[in-house]
């Protein structure tokens, strides 16, 4: 469920976007004001504000917020502002990037991501970048990453219940022989990971806990230091309980010497409207301290603000 | 002749109409439906005992025929996804012989068209194509299978052309290579073919051309339906070219007939063209497979 909280009456885009304006001018920004409206406007509404901004004033609102934000307030309140596909669409093309470059961006979004989700990323992804995602995808990873993450971003799981118990059983037994001859990068491995839907890997992996004892992240944590095995298990993660790979990154990231606030950033700014009051339960489940309290000692300012308003602080 | 007329139509339904063709021929004298056998000069032929004798192996064909003939009423009929979705699932049951449908399909649909087949199959079969597709064959075809269904590619002109020429010699090395490792299971290939738009491909087979001095397609002759998936990529006129020079030969063989239905059925573009299939149909074709076929042409309609 969403933390996003929206007021009971919306105004007007146009009156949203003239207030946006408003925070412009002047000496300095109004980021109370840019808080107030934009982190309580859902995605649909959003996208109207920005039509009606481009029209009133002949300017992208994001431009608009490059020109007047900076550092992490700036790249929350921008991330935020996106409609859903083209964040991840943009989030996506950043993983690719050299210096940015990030596996585990372009498997969370793969993994977590609704089957029709994902699909409007790539179409997105067309628009934005004239490129397929998956091509940038296999372009900027080689060996086991490639192996792992064109197929990835490339499905179109079933999102059906059904599930197929005796595929379970002997899909669960490959996995099983597979690791336990540590051959993690295995085409079979990849196929069922990649291909199979959310339902039927869930009982695939309930009945490999069931018959062999271990959870499979158990069994994949062999090599501590493996890179590639670190990506499968949290692909795994995504795919079967994503509200606990959210909790973890986010303690990673408020836990740290200082704070990983790209990391802090994006899951606020992505799950505030899908699943952010799961993650905060499983957050104060975890940690015993609520992720609002978390986040207002790890960070300060307007950044702060924005991401305590994004996950539900507050009023409207 | 109305009478003629009305029972073409009655013959025209998926599954004959019998009401309709008992009523005519209960309602026609013996005359009436002499001259019904001699206007239906395909089916019946002139016995030298005096009679329009239905042709021996128009009996056998006439079965045939209304197959091909429902086939091709059904296939047109379908919703395109649902259609293809269908020719997926069938060509992957059947085997290897028939993976070049599946690159067919893959290959020479638009991205949306390829995205509503994979919706269409997930209503149809309740899996998604790739995970079929990859749990069922087993052989070196299923990487390359597999990456062709999940692409969506990118349908803008923009090409980057040195991409585009070091992706050729890439792919030139890969089939120089091709007694170290088949080409088809060759990563780098796969990827190229799978990911990149068909501009940008149509490019990368432009500078094949001029480092080998032969075309992509020459070189991977002997290797299958990877031919087939540069072909339908890069110049798909020829392809469809060459599988109905395949059907329209008087002994050509039932998989190769039922690949007219499928591609005149399929391919708008190609019926448009002018004259090449009206008047190899003309030649080749019988019955009502043959007018509906015509028609088909004609209306340059999906």
């Amino acid at each position: 469920m969403a933390t996003l909280k929206v007021p009971a009456h919306v105004p007007a885009p146009s009156e949203d976007a003239e207030q946006l304006r408003k925070a412009f001018e002047g000496w300095g920004t109004n980021e109370q004001l840019i808080i107030d409206v934009l982190a309580h406007r859902n995605a649909a509404q959003r996208n109207l504000i920005r039509i009606s901004y481009g029209e009133a004033y002949g300017e992208d609102l994001l431009k608009s917020l490059d020109k007047e934000l900076s550092s992490d307030f700036e790249r929350a309140v921008l991330l935020f502002t996106l409609d859903p596909a083209e964040r991840d669409a943009y989030l996506a093309n950043e993983a690719t990037k050299r210096f940015t470059s990030s596996n585990w961006v372009l498997m969370e979004i793969a993994c977590t991501r609704s089957s029709y989700e994902l699909f409007n990323v790539r179409k997105a992804y067309h628009a934005r970048y004239k490129k397929s995602l998956e091509e940038d995808v296999a372009h900027h990873t080689t060996g086991d990453y490639r192996k792992l993450l064109v197929p990835l971003v490339s499905a179109f799981r079933y999102e059906g219940e059904e599930v197929n118990m005796t595929l379970a059983k002997s899909e669960a037994k490959i996995l099983r022989d597979k690791i336990s001859d540590k051959h993690y990068n295995d085409e079979e491995v990849i196929r069922i990971l990649t291909t199979r839907s959310k339902a039927q890997l869930n009982a695939t992996l309930n009945h490999y806990n069931t018959a062999f004892g271990n959870a499979i992240n158990k069994d994949l944590k062999a090599d501590p230091n493996d890179e590639f095995l670190k990506l499968l298990r949290a692909a795994i993660k995504c795919l079967t309980v994503p509200e606990k790979y959210f909790e973890k990154l986010l303690r990673q990231a408020i836990v740290k010497l200082g704070t990983d606030e790209s990391a802090l950033t994006r899951v606020v700014t992505t799950r505030a409207e899908v699943d952010m009051v799961r993650i905060k339960e499983e957050y104060q489940r975890r940690n015993s301290v609520t992720l609002e309290k978390a986040i207002a000692g790890d960070t300060s300012g307007d950044y702060e603000r924005m991401l305590l308003a994004l996950i539900g602080c507050g009023d409207v | 002749m109305a009478d003629l007329e009305a029972l073409i139509k009655a013959f025209s339904g998926i599954g004959v109409d019998e009401n309709s063709l008992i009523s005519i021929l209960a309602n026609s004298n013996h005359e009436h439906k002499k001259s019904l056998r001699k206007g239906y000069s395909k089916f019946f032929i002139e016995d030298e005992n005096g009679f329009e004798r239905l042709h021996q192996s128009t009996i056998k064909n006439l079965k045939l025929e209304f197959k091909r003939f429902r086939d091709a009423v059904v296939l047109s009929l379908l919703h395109p996804w649902e259609r293809d979705a269908r020719l997926i699932e069938k060509a992957m049951k059947k085997g290897p012989r028939h993976y070049s449908v599946i690159v067919e399909i893959a290959c020479t649909r638009s991205s949306n068209e390829l995205l509503g087949a994979r919706k269409a199959y997930h209503s149809l079969f309740d899996h998604s194509i790739e995970e079929d597709l990859a749990s069922h064959i087993k052989g070196s075809e299923r990487k390359l299978l597999v990456a062709l269904v999940s692409a969506y590619r990118y349908e803008g002109p923009k090409v980057n052309d040195d991409v585009a020429k070091s992706e050729a010699e890439i792919l030139s090395n890969a089939i120089k290579n091709a007694d170290k490792r088949k080409p088809i299971e060759d990563e780098d290939a796969i990827m190229i073919l799978s990911t990149r738009s068909k501009p940008h491909l149509q490019a990368v087979y432009e500078h094949y051309n001029k480092i080998c001095g032969k075309t992509i397609t020459e070189d991977l002759e002997a290797e299958g339906i990877l031919k087939d998936t540069v072909e339908c990529l890069c110049t798909p006129a020829t392809y469809f070219t060459r599988v109905l020079d395949a059907a329209l030969t008087v002994d050509a063989d039932e998989e190769s007939k039922k690949a007219l239905t499928r591609v005149i059925v399929t391919q708008k573009e190609l019926r448009e063209k002018e004259g090449y299939v009206p008047n190899k149909i003309q030649g080749i074709l019988t019955g009502s497979y043959k007018d509906f076929i015509l028609g088909l042409v004609a209306r340059g309609e999906n």
